[in-house]
């Protein structure tokens, strides 16, 4: 019997190890899954390089994480926020280091990564600082960059609703990384907002299926990130 | 907000409306954040727009009334947004397939500096204590059909945006093909920077005087001069 359920957020990052690749699901506050970063930060696993688009805000979530002192690298599009100066302080000390990637790019190596494609061209980023360095080919008169699959060792993402195989659906603008990231993620852990058995959710709608998740764990009413920032909270 | 080079020519909204007068009915169009998120107040009569955000949404709608909007329905300005009938979303890999692909009609951005050859920089002043951020402003030039710039025509130090070659870090090679500024509308051609409108009571002069590069007259004599 297939039963991915995890009887708390504890137990569904508990495997994570110093070191890992962790990606990260969320665009802003949208689909950040809060309570499994906090539940990260609580385990204690350091030495982390994080794929995600953003740095968080406030002192919640990912730049709790980051504060904390647990991430040696970030892979991502844009880490700058109104109101967090975590991740600009760790990046001007040295202690966090910063791979920029455009976007598109990041969603696309990570989707190649999670698809068996080690790496692809795009004409993104050509003629700018950020192709130094890559491999560049011509096709029909167009130059294009190399760019190289992600994968991940684990991923976080929050899902509106899951069934205990792991077939997912997401809300709204929430979607955003999460499909892929599951795609990339060795091991993908879920927190879900609501969790149905399987036939409850139509076949037709769902969004991630469950091949592409391990760990899926109830998390009722989750917080969110400008709420947590509003009232001036920080984790732990 | 009140610049000094604001005293003559059009106010942010009326750029904003200059900028809605070209985008054709039924264009699926990318706004930026800033002053391009104006644009979408602007829809001339008649015209049916579909807004995409890179976030993951096709048919975007305005700002939700204040306690009706959702904190994971939101723009790539990361404000919340509404959904307008027939929209979708989808994840970020169809997103920018959306946006590399060539399906996006037109995208409109801020930038720092557009040269003369049509290279746009907007997402970095390059200094050593700047954070890089990036966003997909490089994936929007390197794929969207027309890129529309929309900004103030100098910067507040009275320094000006349109330059023979750009100093700051590139967005893009080569893919503007239209600024407008305070001042007037002007399209990237083959030959350079060429005025195709002037702002109410501005002249060729002022708007030359202020370009960092050659400004090429209105290619056709207008029918009120």
């Amino acid at each position: 019997m297939i039963d991915k359920t995890r009887a708390n957020v504890t137990e569904a990052v508990a495997e994570v190890f110093d070191g890992a690749t962790v990606m990260i699901g969320g665009f802003g506050e949208a689909g950040s899954p809060i309570e499994l970063i906090h539940a990260l930060i609580d385990q204690g696993a350091r030495d982390l390089t994080v794929i995600s688009n953003n740095c968080g805000s406030g002192e919640v979530g990912l730049a709790a994480l980051l504060k904390a002192g647990r991430v040696s690298k970030m892979i991502c599009s844009f880490p700058r926020t109104a109101n967090s100066t975590v991740f600009p302080d760790l990046y001007r000390s040295g202690k966090t280091k910063l791979e920029l990637v455009p976007q598109g790019t990041l969603a696309e190596r990570i989707r190649a990564g999670g698809a068996g494609i080690p790496a692809f061209y795009t004409p993104t980023a050509v003629g700018t600082p950020l192709a130094n360095g890559k491999e560049s080919r011509r096709f029909h008169d167009r130059d294009y960059l190399l760019e190289y699959g992600l994968t991940a060792d684990f991923t976080l993402i929050k899902a509106k609703r899951a069934d205990t195989h792991g077939n997912l659906v997401y809300n709204k603008t929430a979607r955003n990384f999460s499909p892929i990231m599951a795609m990339a993620g060795q091991v993908t852990i879920v927190q879900a907002a609501e969790l149905v058995s399987p036939g409850e959710l139509d076949p037709e709608a769902v969004i991630t299926p469950e091949i592409f998740v391990d760990h899926v764990t109830h998390v009722p009413n989750p917080a969110h990130e400008s709420e947590l920032v509003a009232a001036g909270a920080t984790y732990p | 907000m009140t610049e000094t080079q604001n005293s003559i020519g059009w106010s942010r909204e009326e750029m904003a409306g200059r900028v809605a007068q070209d985008i054709p009915d039924g264009s699926y169009v990318n706004l930026g954040i800033g002053i391009p998120e104006l644009v979408a107040r602007f829809v001339p009569e008649g015209r049916e727009l579909i807004y995409h955000t890179e976030n993951g949404l096709l048919g975007m709608g305005p700002s939700p009334k204040p306690g009706e909007g959702d904190p994971e329905l939101i723009n790539a300005g990361k404000r919340q947004v509404t959904t307008k009938p027939g929209a979708s979303y989808f994840h970020q890999s169809d997103s920018f397939a959306m946006i590399r692909g060539g399906h996006l009609d037109l995208c409109v951005l801020g930038a720092l500096q557009v040269s003369q050859n049509g290279d746009l920089a907007n997402w970095s002043l390059g200094g050593p204590d700047d954070i890089p951020a990036v966003g997909g402003a490089m994936d929007l030039v390197a794929g969207v059909k027309s890129i529309f710039v929309i900004t103030q025509h100098c910067t507040k130090d009275g320094a000006p945006k349109l330059v023979e070659s750009c100093t700051y870090p590139l967005t893009g090679l080569r893919v503007v093909n239209r600024v407008y500024t305070d001042l007037a509308v002007i399209a990237v051609t083959p030959e350079g920077f060429q005025l195709v409108e002037l702002a109410p009571g501005v002249d060729f002069d002022t708007v030359q005087e202020r370009t960092g590069a050659q400004l090429l007259p209105i290619a056709e004599p207008t029918s009120n001069v």
